[in-house]
């Protein structure tokens, strides 16, 4: 074989393997859109389902959805920030160091079902939170946990240390010079990737299974004690536990349009805050 | 003639290698002292002994003594903080906070929890003044510091230095990332400085030494060799290996 020829073929093997991709992506979202798009419609967002889930709408499962998730982030992104801050500027290196690094690399590798029993066992039966929003939350808050932690600690070392050295010749504390220089530079990188891993908490049903969700309320959530009605796990009780597939079936895809919608526009969102703040910083 | 810096026997380990070897040395107040030598002489760790820099790194063991304004720095008891304060210190590479301008000015204000705005406006306007930058930022003090050039970032840098009433300014190579113009805008501007703060002037661009200082201290594998008025060393040097360096034979 010439050099030319396997020049050629490399070429042609890598621009194969985009065009799967590609292609595998764009009959995903058709598949999706074409089946959840009869039932679309401004009443299927705004009402709560009907007849034995046959009719009506999602609204109570996107609520219930948002608060789960605006819960989480209120747990995991302080204790995920705070945790990479000492992990990288107070700890010293060493083994205890490493351990903790290791466990919590190895917890991310946790099959989110796992977290689901935990949360069970924990929150709902241990600390009788039963099943709630807040057990739902703070399993999820546990699963997304060291994906903030890793994520944070990457843009904590991406701050030069000539950001540190000024802020101490300058007479800075350590804290000072944490919480008014590497924290603001970090924080783009920070919240960018705490949103997009809370994007996918969002989409989660194991964690939320035993813990949060329910088939059918027609309460809304007024306390984080309330159990409620969530995207995923919606989806999943449609297919699964329904009395008319062929009815069925529709609002499950249409649920699952949402809470696609709902995840990338998350994900948008850090999209859009990660290139207005780096627009400011050029190190 | 005053002392600002006194040192005294001082030595300094990292590990088990000692890089300062009995320092000691008077640095004069209001006059500009350039501390030369080839890398790694142990000049920029001198000048970091100065504002107690080196305790950041853990394995950095000092003995001996430096008295700033006759009070000793090498106390249990000392205010580090208050010290960096009253020892400004601009690197190597200008490094500016990700920040505005003006907040970078601000900074070491905040941290030493001025309140009055107005004066501290005043004050930055002054450092700005000082650093000889108010005119090309007084109308865009909220944009970002990375806007500016690197000649501008450096004079950012000591502004900010400038902003807390500092005794001492320790500059470290401050014009080795810098093109020949920005060099000597910084070189004049520390020679007009020198009438309000001490200035100690890590470089190892003999040149600058000879064009800027008012004294100079010549370091080689630790020792401080040679040290006095400028033109003396340039001229007449009394230890051979301070010829040697100036003639270029080595470094």
């Amino acid at each position: 074989m010439t050099r030319k020829f396997k020049q050629g073929f490399w070429l042609i093997m890598m621009r194969l393997s985009i065009l799967v991709s590609v292609l595998f992506l764009l009959v995903f979202l058709f598949l999706i859109f074409s089946k959840g798009s009869s039932v679309l419609s401004l009443s299927f967002l705004l009402e709560a389902p009907k007849a034995g889930m046959t009719k009506g709408g999602i609204f109570p499962a996107i609520i219930g959805t948002l608060y789960l998730t605006g819960l989480t982030i209120l747990f995991s992104f302080p204790i995920g920030v705070l945790a990479a801050i000492y992990l990288t500027e107070y700890a010293r290196e060493g083994i205890l160091v490493n351990t903790i690094r290791t466990a919590i690399n190895t917890l991310a590798g946790v099959p989110s079902i796992v977290f689901g029993l935990f949360g069970l066992a924990v929150f709902v039966n241990m600390l009788h939170f039963g099943v709630s929003v807040l057990s739902g939350a703070l399993t999820l808050a546990i699963l997304v946990l060291p994906t903030i932690i890793n994520a944070s600690e990457e843009a904590i070392k991406s701050v030069p240390n000539s950001f540190r050295e000024a802020a101490y010749a300058l007479g800075a504390t350590k804290r000072q010079s944490i919480m008014k220089v590497v924290i603001p530079a970090a924080l783009p990188n920070i919240l960018t990737s705490a949103i997009i891993s809370i994007g996918r908490a969002a989409g989660e049903t194991a964690p939320i299974l035993f813990t949060a969700a329910t088939f059918y309320t027609r309460k809304f959530p007024t306390s984080i004690f309330d159990e409620v009605m969530a995207l995923p796990y919606h989806i999943y009780a449609l297919m699964t536990e329904g009395t008319s597939p062929q009815t069925q079936m529709p609002i499950a895809y249409g649920s699952a349009v949402v809470l696609l919608l709902l995840v990338l526009s998350i994900d948008l969102v850090a999209i859009i805050i990660r290139y207005r703040m780096r627009r400011a910083k050029t190190w | 003639m005053v002392n600002e810096i006194l040192v005294k026997d001082l030595n300094l380990w990292f590990g088990q290698k000692q890089v300062l070897k009995n320092i000691d040395m008077a640095i004069i107040r209001n006059q500009l002292t350039a501390i030369i030598g080839p890398s790694g002489c142990g000049k920029s760790t001198l000048l970091r002994c100065f504002n107690r820099m080196n305790d950041l790194i853990s394995e950095a063991k000092i003995t001996g003594n430096i008295f700033i304004d006759e009070k000793n720095i090498y106390v249990d008891n000392i205010d580090i903080y208050a010290l960096r304060m009253k020892v400004g210190m601009v690197f190597q590479k200008p490094n500016p906070f990700p920040k505005s301008i003006l907040d970078n000015v601000l900074f070491g204000l905040h941290i030493k929890s001025d309140k009055d705005k107005s004066e501290m406006l005043s004050k930055v306007e002054k450092s700005l003044k000082d650093a000889w930058l108010w005119d090309d930022v007084k109308d865009r003090l909220h944009r970002p510091a990375f806007e500016l050039s690197g000649g501008q970032q450096q004079r950012l840098c000591i502004a900010r230095a400038l902003a807390t009433d500092p005794e001492i300014i320790l500059l470290d190579e401050p014009t080795s990332a810098l093109d020949p113009q920005s060099t000597a805008k910084i070189e004049e501007l520390l020679v007009e400085l020198k009438n309000k703060v001490t200035i100690v002037h890590v470089t190892h661009n003999i040149a600058q030494a000879a064009r800027v200082a008012d004294y100079t201290a010549f370091m080689y594998l630790g020792e401080l060799i040679e040290f006095g008025p400028t033109d003396k060393l340039f001229t007449t040097p009394k230890d051979k290996r301070t010829e040697a360096y100036l003639t270029g034979k080595f470094g």
